[in-house]
C-alpha cells in the first residue's frame, strides 16, 4: 500500500470516527454534571466497609475480581518480554564497564536511596487511607532499587537484585492475591469477598478488611514485576552484545 | 457547547496519535503515539466523572458528606489503564528491539516481507 492510499483511508476512517464520537459527545450528559449515580454507590459501599480511600474500595473490593485480571496481564506482559529479550544463540554477554560518577549524583542517590524505598513502602501501607496503593507504591520502590545504577554502577545494583528472587516474589504476589480471593470462600462468602476479616476503625491503618492486604500483595507483584522488565532491558543496554563475525 | 469540549479533548488526543501511528517511520515512535492514544481514554474517563466543585473521594482529611466528590469509579478505571498501558508499552518496546535485531531495521515501510 503506498503513502498515498495509507493517507486516504486514514482521512476517510478519521473524518469518520470525528463525526460520530462528536455526535456521541453532545448526547452526553454535560461536563461536570451532577449526577453520578455509580459514583455515589461506590462512596457509599466503601464508607460502609470503612475505607477511606474510595478509588481503593473500588478497585480492591467492589471491583477486586478485574483487578485480579489486570495484575494477569502485567504477569503476561512481564513474562512475555522475559521471553523476548532472553539472549540468544549468537550474542554473548560481556561484564560492563564500571563507568566514572560524578561525586554529587552518587551521594544524591545514596542519600535518596533509602528515603525513596521508605515512601514506596508508605504508599503501599496506606493505599486504603490516601492516595496510593500496591501499583502506585510498587512502582515507587521498584525504582528506588534503580538509584543504585545511577549513584553506583550496574554491579552494585546486580548485587541488590538477584533477578531470580525478583521472578519469585512477581509470582507469589500473583499468588497471594490469589489465596486471599480463595479465603473468602472458607469465610463461607464469594471469591475475593471482603469479609474475611473485620472491617476495622475507619481511617486507621487496620481499616478496610481485606482491602490493605490485597493491596501488599499487588506492591510486591508490581515491585518486582517493574524490577524483572528493568532488568531485562539493562541486561540487553549494559551486557549482550552481538557476537563478532556473525 | 462548552460542556462538551473536554469530551472532544479527548476525541482529537485520539485522532492525533493515530495519525502518528499511521504515519510513523520508526517503531519506537509508533509506540509512543500508541501511549497517546491511550491517554487520550484518561482524558476521557476523568472528563466524565468530573463535578463542578468537586473534590477527591478519598476522607483520609475529609468528613463524608460534607463536599461534593467526584466520580470514584472512572478514577479507579484510569488506573486500570495506566497500569496495563506501561506494561504494554516494555512489551512492544522488547518486541521492538528484537525486530532490530533480526531485520536491522526498525521502519515499519521496510518490515513488509517475511522472513523465517
Amino acid at each position: 500500500m503506498s503513502r498515498r492510499v495509507r493517507m486516504w483511508i486514514l482521512a476517510v476512517g478519521g473524518l469518520g470516527f470525528a463525526a460520530l464520537f462528536a455526535a456521541a459527545c453532545l448526547r452526553l450528559p454535560g461536563f461536570g454534571g451532577d449526577s453520578h449515580p455509580y459514583g455515589e454507590r461506590a462512596v457509599r459501599a466503601a464508607l460502609a466497609h470503612r475505607t477511606a480511600n474510595v478509588i481503593a474500595a473500588v478497585n480492591f473490593d467492589q471491583r477486586a475480581f478485574d483487578t485480579l485480571g489486570e495484575e494477569s496481564i502485567l504477569f503476561a506482559a512481564v513474562l512475555g518480554t522475559v521471553v523476548l529479550l532472553r539472549q540468544t544463540r549468537e550474542e554473548r554477554e560481556v561484564p560492563p564497564e564500571p563507568a566514572r560518577v560524578p561525586l554529587l549524583v552518587r551521594r544524591y542517590a545514596l542519600v535518596l536511596l533509602p528515603v525513596a524505598i521508605v515512601v514506596g513502602l508508605y504508599v503501599v501501607a496506606h493505599g486504603q487511607l490516601s492516595p496510593g496503593g500496591g501499583f502506585q507504591g510498587g512502582v515507587v520502590l521498584a525504582t528506588a532499587l534503580h538509584l543504585l545504577y545511577i549513584g553506583a554502577d550496574y554491579h552494585a545494583l546486580e548485587r541488590v537484585r538477584p533477578v531470580g528472587v525478583y521472578e519469585f516474589g512477581d509470582a507469589a504476589g500473583e499468588g497471594a492475591y490469589l489465596v486471599l480471593g480463595l479465603a473468602g470462600f472458607v469465610a463461607g462468602s464469594s471469591f475475593l469477598a471482603n469479609s474475611v476479616i473485620g472491617h476495622g476503625t475507619f481511617n486507621t491503618l487496620a481499616s478496610g478488611g481485606t482491602v490493605p492486604l490485597l493491596n501488599m500483595a499487588v506492591g510486591m507483584e508490581v515491585a518486582c514485576a517493574v524490577v524483572v522488565l528493568l532488568a531485562r532491558f539493562l541486561d540487553q543496554a549494559v551486557e549482550i552484545e552481538e557476537e563478532k563475525g556473525t | 457547547m462548552m460542556s462538551v469540549v473536554p469530551y472532544l479533548v479527548a476525541g482529537w488526543i485520539f485522532l492525533a496519535g493515530c495519525y502518528g501511528l499511521a504515519t510513523s517511520r520508526h517503531l519506537v515512535h509508533a509506540v509512543g503515539c500508541l501511549a497517546v492514544c491511550q491517554s487520550s481514554t484518561y482524558v476521557l474517563l476523568l472528563a466524565v466523572g468530573y463535578r463542578d466543585g468537586g473534590t477527591a473521594p478519598v476522607f483520609s482529611d475529609l468528613r463524608p458528606g460534607s463536599r461534593p466528590l467526584v466520580d470514584p469509579v472512572v478514577q479507579a478505571l484510569a488506573l486500570t489503564d495506566v497500569v496495563v498501558g506501561a506494561t504494554v508499552t516494555a512489551l512492544l518496546l522488547a518486541l521492538v528491539m528484537q525486530v532490530a535485531k533480526r531485520h536491522g531495521t526498525v521502519d515499519p515501510d521496510e518490515l513488509s516481507e517475511l522472513r523465517g
